[in-house]
């Protein structure tokens, strides 16, 4: 395996830890629960998470 | 065994089977979590796709930009923000309880922070989303420069509310200031007038811009639309980051009560729930993934490491601390800002823009000095 594939490998192995470990700490996943597919069209606020957010925004 | 054979086998064991695991890992979100983020996965693999894929980035074009005058890049930049600002605009204001746009104050830590975030995007050659890219596709540099990246945007949220106390402006909007139509028109002209300078103070033989890019500026369009449409809120990157890194520090202990930002309704919601369930987390892995399968593809993880000295990795852990802390304090990066904040017709999207041009500019000289490179 080269020097890249190899960091690229590293990267992936942590993403994919970092996953489960989130999913361990995490309130569990509930698809019943999911928002629609779709923002547009729903009715629903948007949540606001996003890189603009003030505190208390 | 044949060279037929062989082929067969790379071009399986290579390409089939890491898209395969990609797609396996949307449906299973969207099984798990909710059709919602499945869909949320794919737009980030689309994005990380066409960064990747049609070499289409931020930090490497700006730096093409003010060292030869050559305008490709930052001009195809500028096409796709314009055309998701036509669609963009109009559809926050007709629906304004459903979807929010990239508006922020400008503000001194704002404008300061985004001249720090251009300077280190120069120093790694990676921005938010390069930076993902980057890693993804197995550039040594980015791959230790993202954790500290990630550390460096909790740490810039958690301090938020101070850097915003020392002077910060309402959060003015071009469609707020001319209507939703005046907006879209101001927006467009302006960025036309930068594409017409940029390409002004070329050198003729520069001004051809390449097919590739273009296509580029058009599918970065249509994806950053799809996710506004799905996600109610336009592409990001750094909260995502940020949010990864305080999910850690939550994990050892930290106390995250003091800091408005993290301990505010939404945030705390954020912090509970998986990242699995985050827009901006979720388009994050996706733009890992699609770089990744792409150096896949191409053959392009073959590479080496680059041979550079102990001052240059300690500069990149700096710089990916910095990235993060300052994309924070100038609320975005290159995506949430610049891209997603001008298309959204926020002001701040504009002295993003001016701030981290000019930082750009000093952290390109830097760059050599750090020995990030070889001095000219």
């Amino acid at each position: 395996m080269s020097a890249r594939a190899t960091i690229a490998a590293v990267v992936l192995a942590a993403l994919t830890a970092g996953i489960g470990l989130d999913l361990a700490a995490s309130e569990p996943l509930n698809p019943y629960r999911a928002p629609p597919l779709i923002a547009l069209g729903s009715g629903q606020a948007a949540g606001g998470a996003h890189c603009t957010a003030v505190p208390g925004g | 065994m044949s060279t037929a054979t062989v082929t067969i086998g790379h071009s399986f064991g290579g390409r089939v089977l890491p898209l395969a695991g990609v797609l396996a890992a949307v449906l299973a979100v969207a099984a798990l979590a909710g059709a919602r983020y499945g869909l949320l996965l794919l737009i980030g693999l689309g994005f990380g796709i066409t960064l990747e894929g049609l070499r289409f980035g931020f930090a490497g074009p700006w730096r093409a930009f003010i060292l030869r005058r050559e305008p490709a890049g930052l001009v195809a930049q500028l096409v796709a923000i314009g055309a998701v600002a036509a669609v963009a605009m109009p559809l926050l204001a007709s629906h304004p309880a459903e979807m929010v746009g990239a508006h922020a104050p400008v503000g001194f830590a704002m404008v300061g922070g985004a001249f720090v975030f251009g300077a280190c995007m120069q120093l790694v050659l990676g921005c938010g989303s390069g930076t993902l890219v980057n890693a993804g596709s197995g550039n040594a540099v980015s791959a230790l420069a993202l954790p500290f990246f990630a550390i460096g945007s909790f740490a810039g949220a958690y301090h938020i509310d101070w850097w915003i106390s020392l002077g910060t402006a309402p959060p003015v909007t071009l469609s707020g200031l001319f209507g939703t139509a005046g907006g879209v028109v101001v927006t467009l002209f302006a960025l036309a007038a930068v594409a017409m300078l940029a390409l002004l103070v070329a050198p003729a033989h520069a001004r051809r811009i390449p097919a590739r890019l273009l296509l580029a500026a058009g599918a970065l369009a249509v994806l950053a639309l799809a996710n506004l449409v799905v996600a109610g809120q336009p592409w990001g990157v750094v909260y995502g980051l940020g949010l990864w890194a305080t999910k850690g520090a939550q994990a050892i202990g930290a106390d995250l009560s003091e800091s408005a930002f993290w301990s505010a309704p939404v945030n705390q919601a954020r912090l509970d729930a998986s990242i699995l369930t985050d827009a901006t987390s979720l388009t994050n892995i996706g733009i890992i993934l699609g770089a990744f399968l792409v150096a896949a593809w191409r053959n392009g993880l073959s590479s080496p490491i680059p041979r550079l000295p102990a001052l240059a990795w300690a500069s990149a852990i700096i710089a990916g601390f910095l990235l993060g802390y300052s994309s924070r304090l100038a609320f975005g990066c290159n995506v949430g800002a610049f891209f997603s904040g001008i298309s959204t017709g926020s002001l701040h999207g504009w002295a993003w823009f001016a701030a981290a041009f000019v930082g750009s500019c000093y952290g390109i000289r830097l760059r050599p000095v750090l020995k990030l490179e070889p001095r000219q």
